[in-house]
């Protein structure tokens, strides 16, 4: 099967894992203006597809075609260590080359703060708006709305579809409302079910 | 001695030398702690002291054995990543018992070992001083090119995996300026006076200071100002330098942690 030539990244027939394949066949595209989302049950493989699309997991049987040259921003569930250093949010932003302005008023008030001295909802939403708002045309986001509570959540939204117009982004989520409610497309990784 | 050192130009060499070190090494020691491996520094101090022993074994100039054997050390530490930290405490092992059995076996090689162990800063000449000024500017506009990768590689690792940048060039990079910052720093102020200027302050005040750009600009002050107390207190009781400036730094973690756990839980 093959997808058109979108400007984003294309998958096609993907099998993808590290030492062995744990997920596929997946096919799917990843559009500029457009939200992906990867759905479906812990240890489906979701976070391999996103690893696949960045280079990370071994690509066992069909591709993934990305445009030479196309940069892509990625945040992993998990975010990296900051405890005993002292970078400010503000300091992160500017790594990123991500903007401050629209970010909301509870983090805008500790962006000159260390990073560990935020909450883990706060360090969350900070990374997550880091990535979005790089620039970047792709953007994929692993699970950004972890320790976030509903009104994070609803920020992260506002951010996800303010951005898409014009990036290309890929995100996973437990959240199925979140994901129903901020994608225009979901792939349920193991089931093989693509709705929108 | 001390008095001709304190009043004549015989003190303002050996003194500036130090000064440029204890300016650098304590701004590379936040970024070692940024990559949680402040531990290769004392690995890199004693290789390049190892390196410094042969290369007088075999006639050549201390201080190009010295930077070459930091510079190798920082080869093999940087294709050696999967054995993580132990690579550091592999390096230390080796370059301390190639130093001790040249110490053993070679006459010569006692005196200069003593003077890297201990720190010969008050015998520094010109062209100890030539290299400390011009290490100084090279290594940090060095730095400069790498701090952006270093940070985001630590802060924001999706965005170099996802753009498939070489950041591996930058961590090489990042190691060899460590490994000759600090194998030149060796030869004038000693193994523990190196690897004290380049762990204290850094540990000190990335664990305090609020935002990046301060911890680098507090902990240079805070090198100097140690280096500068430990300098004239050393002349002063006539000690010998390398200690002194350790101490002093210990001592200065020490308050430092003190006053921590009293503003924590006063009273």
């Amino acid at each position: 099967m093959s997808l058109p030539s979108t400007g984003g990244i294309e998958v096609v027939e993907l099998f993808a894992g590290y030492e062995r394949p744990v997920v596929g066949p997946l096919s799917f595209s990843l559009s500029p203006g457009r939200v992906l989302g990867l759905s479906g049950p812990n240890g489906a493989g979701k976070s391999t597809v996103l690893a696949a699309l960045v280079g990370t997991a071994r690509v066992f049987g069909g591709r993934v075609n990305r445009p030479p040259g196309l940069r892509i921003a990625f945040q992993g569930q998990h975010l990296p260590p900051s405890r005993g250093l002292p970078l400010t949010g503000r300091e992160l932003l500017d790594l990123a080359a991500a903007p401050c302005a629209g970010l909301p008023d509870w983090l805008m008030r500790a962006l000159d703060r260390r990073l560990d001295t935020l909450s883990g909802g706060q360090r969350q939403f900070l990374h997550h708006w880091a990535t979005l708002m790089s620039p970047a045309e792709a953007v994929l986001l692993d699970e950004p709305t972890n320790n976030m509570d509903p009104a994070g959540m609803a920020e992260l939204k506002k951010a996800i579809r303010g951005r898409s117009s014009t990036t290309a982004i890929a995100l996973i989520s437990h959240e199925s409302d979140f994901l129903e409610t901020v994608c225009d497309q979901i792939v349920r990784v193991g089931e093989m079910q693509v709705s929108g | 001695m001390n008095e001709a050192l304190l009043s004549g130009s015989l003190f303002l060499k050996p003194f500036l030398t130090g000064l440029a070190y204890a300016l650098l090494l304590p701004v590379l020691g936040c970024y070692l702690r940024l990559r949680d491996e402040w531990l290769a520094a004392l690995a890199f101090t004693q290789v390049a002291a190892a390196g410094a022993l042969v290369a007088m074994a075999i006639a050549a100039p201390p201080v190009l054995g010295g930077l070459a054997a930091a510079a190798l050390a920082a080869l093999v530490k940087h294709h050696s990543m999967r054995v993580g930290n132990a690579i550091y405490a592999l390096l230390y092992l080796g370059g301390w018992g190639v130093a001790v059995l040249l110490v053993a076996n070679l006459p010569l090689a006692e005196r200069l070992a003593r003077a890297l162990f201990d720190g010969q800063l008050y015998f520094s000449g010109q062209a100890h001083l030539m290299a400390a000024w011009a290490a100084l500017p090279l290594a940090l506009a060095w730095l400069a090119r790498l701090s952006r990768t270093l940070l985001v590689a630590r802060f924001l690792p999706g965005h170099l995996l996802a753009t498939g940048r070489l950041e591996g060039r930058a961590h090489l990079g990042f190691d060899l300026l460590v490994a000759c910052a600090l194998a030149l720093a060796t030869m004038s102020i000693g193994v523990a006076a190196a690897f004290a200027l380049i762990f204290v302050p850094a540990w000190i005040v990335c664990d305090a200071a609020s935002g990046w750009r301060r911890a680098l600009i507090f902990s240079a002050l805070m090198g100097a100002a140690g280096y500068v107390a430990a300098f004239f207190l050393a002349l002063a009781a006539d000690q010998p330098f390398g200690p002194i400036l350790a101490l002093t730094l210990v001592l200065a973690a020490g308050l430092t942690f003190l006053r921590r756990r009293t503003v924590a839980h006063p009273g």
